[in-house]
């Protein structure tokens, strides 16, 4: 190779380096979106069922979830063609694939909705409602915080708080939720329905927080 | 003096410090690029390479001045038992897993030579010369401590992009690279070629009328190939193991580290930079080759009083200390025992 080539390819890690930069801002991106689908379409199925506009937004995530597939392939093979940021890249990867776990889990409740479309009573709403909100926003606080880890930080830790603490509002809502769903006098099969599509919302919560946890550790590998 | 064929095989002993020192030292400018993998090892070799050539051409001439007010060995015979000496105390001290440094060795066979001729040791160059010893990790512990937070202060207002710091940060490891084998080009030929310095005058070279190559810095240029010749065919594991050890830190630690490692080794070679301290009022450092390796560590352990004190072994700091006077001792012992036994068969 000679000093000319090396310059090139030296050079044109600068270029990978933005693309990819680009491609992680676009992959999370991809997730807040997926976030504001989910919300949309949970809304749209509490107050009116398993509509033909809910199955439209299910359609929406399940393209956002492909996208987000083929980013998250895209970012490893870069990450690991070109040899970037060797001393996190391992950290980045896993980061990369457990937020994509966040659009997946998205996906996999209004997947769930449709095939099995429970009946939740109307008592219950405004609860579901809220539980949904409180995990989106969790989610949602994680990839700012996740933003964070890239440009500045040192304020990633006062992110994974904010996470942490979203994530307990979210225990807050579902366990009561929960004792409301048994005091009922619903069927036990009904009951049973209900819980597991609480603790598949809570899921998201729980999964931003394992993240933001992973998150802080990163961040301190990343003080100089 | 005319240069024969049986001058150049003497210039052997220094040649083979040559090769050591680039088998070994090179290591401590380009092991954190390419233990990370950052830069390839054939890349850095060249650009190692070429660093120390010219800075060995350049600049090499203070460090060997100073050596030869300590001695100035006039025979090219004596000149290479000196160096050989030193190389073989290096290589000894070394299997034994002792502490030592080149620069120190030569130093000591410089000192057995003049017992074993009967001249007097300048005491003032000497000391001038032990106290660089001390002064060089210590300065480089400082000058780590002080690049680490601003380098830490720039990064954090730059608000760089993990991706677009790790390309900055790339090329700041082949620029302090370059510097690096510069400045160890610079400072350490004089280990290598400074005791030939006054027996061995090649005649000038002139290269297509505008380069022009004294006998000196054809001798450095023999000496800086030795070196190279030591990168390409040794020195890719003591890289990978380095580098390794040094990665631990972070690759910008790295960096500092392999900066504040050149900036010694400047402040200890370069003419011009003591000239420009003397004019503002600062004292200038005496030129002498020190210790590539103890910089580092001595960088390293600047790092580490920052971070909080935490996992520094100061038994390091110790092991340094007894290289200071083991290794010229047992150099300078080892120099004059084999020019007395030599000398029997050349009354």
């Amino acid at each position: 190779m000679s000093f000319f080539d090396f310059f090139k390819r030296e050079a044109g890690l600068l270029q990978t380096s933005r693309r990819v930069e680009q491609q992680v801002d676009e992959f999370l991106s991809i997730v807040v979106e997926a976030g504001e689908v989910f919300r949309t379409a949970f809304h749209v199925y509490i107050t009116a069922g398993p509509s033909a506009t809910f199955e439209a937004q299910f359609e929406t995530i399940n393209d956002l979830e492909h996208k987000g597939d083929d980013l998250r392939r895209e970012i490893e093979t870069e990450l690991y063609a070109k040899t970037l940021i060797p001393d996190l890249r391992s950290d980045v990867l896993q980061l990369v694939e457990s937020i994509d776990k966040v659009t997946n889990l998205y996906k996999s409740n209004l997947f769930r909705l449709s095939i099995q479309r429970p009946e939740i009573p109307k008592t219950l709403h405004s609860e579901y409602e809220r539980l949904a909100e409180a995990a989106v926003e969790c989610a949602d606080t994680l990839i700012e915080t996740t933003r964070s880890f890239f440009k500045d930080h040192t304020v990633v830790r006062d992110g994974a708080k904010q996470v942490a603490a979203l994530e307990t509002r979210a225990d807050e809502i579902s366990t009561p939720l929960l004792r409301d769903i048994f005091n009922s006098d619903l069927e036990l099969a009904h009951k049973m329905q209900l819980m597991y599509f609480v603790e598949r919302l809570d899921a998201i919560a729980n999964q931003a927080e394992d993240i933001s946890d992973h998150l802080s550790i990163s961040a301190i590998k990343r003080r100089i | 003096m005319t240069v024969d064929l049986f001058t150049l095989l003497l210039l052997g002993g220094g040649l083979f410090l040559g090769w050591a020192l680039g088998a070994n030292d090179s290591a401590n400018v380009f092991g954190t690029a390419v233990g990370t993998r950052m830069l390839r090892f054939r890349t850095a070799a060249i650009l190692c390479s070429g660093g120390v050539i010219l800075g060995a051409v350049i600049s090499g001439a203070g460090p060997t001045e100073t050596l030869g007010k300590l001695a100035a060995i006039k025979s090219v015979a004596e000149a290479s038992i000196a160096s050989a000496c030193a190389g073989l105390t290096v290589l000894f001290m070394t299997r034994r897993g002792l502490p030592v440094s080149t620069s120190q060795a030569v130093v000591g066979a410089l000192i057995g030579w003049n017992i074993w001729n009967g001249f007097d040791t300048d005491m003032e160059v000497a000391s001038k010369i032990m106290l660089t010893w001390v002064l060089c990790p210590f300065l480089a512990a400082g000058i780590a401590a002080l690049l680490l937070p601003i380098t830490s202060f720039a990064i954090q207002k730059s608000r760089f992009h993990l991706f677009q710091q790790d390309a900055i940060t790339r090329w700041a490891l082949i620029i302090a690279g370059a510097l690096g084998a510069y400045s160890l080009g610079a400072n350490n030929i004089a280990n290598v070629m400074g005791p030939f310095a006054h027996s061995i005058a090649f005649p000038e070279l002139i290269i297509y009328q505008s380069l022009h190559l004294s006998g000196l810095q054809q001798l450095f240029l023999l000496g800086g190939i030795a070196v190279a010749i030591g990168v390409f065919t040794y020195s890719r594991r003591v890289m990978m193991t380095v580098g390794k050890d040094l990665f631990e830190l972070s690759p910008v630690a790295g960096w500092v580290v392999v900066m504040a490692h050149s900036i010694v080794l400047l402040l200890f070679t370069s003419k011009a930079l003591a000239e420009w301290l003397n004019g503002v009022g600062l004292p200038s450092l005496p030129l002498v080759p020190v210790s590539s390796s103890q910089a580092v560590i001595g960088a390293v352990l600047g790092i580490g009083l920052i971070r909080g004190r935490h996992g520094i072994r100061w038994s390091v700091l110790g092991e340094i200390g007894l290289g200071w006077v083991l290794t010229p001792l047992a150099s300078g012992l080892f120099c004059f025992a084999a020019l007395a036994i030599l000398g029997q068969f050349n009354p």
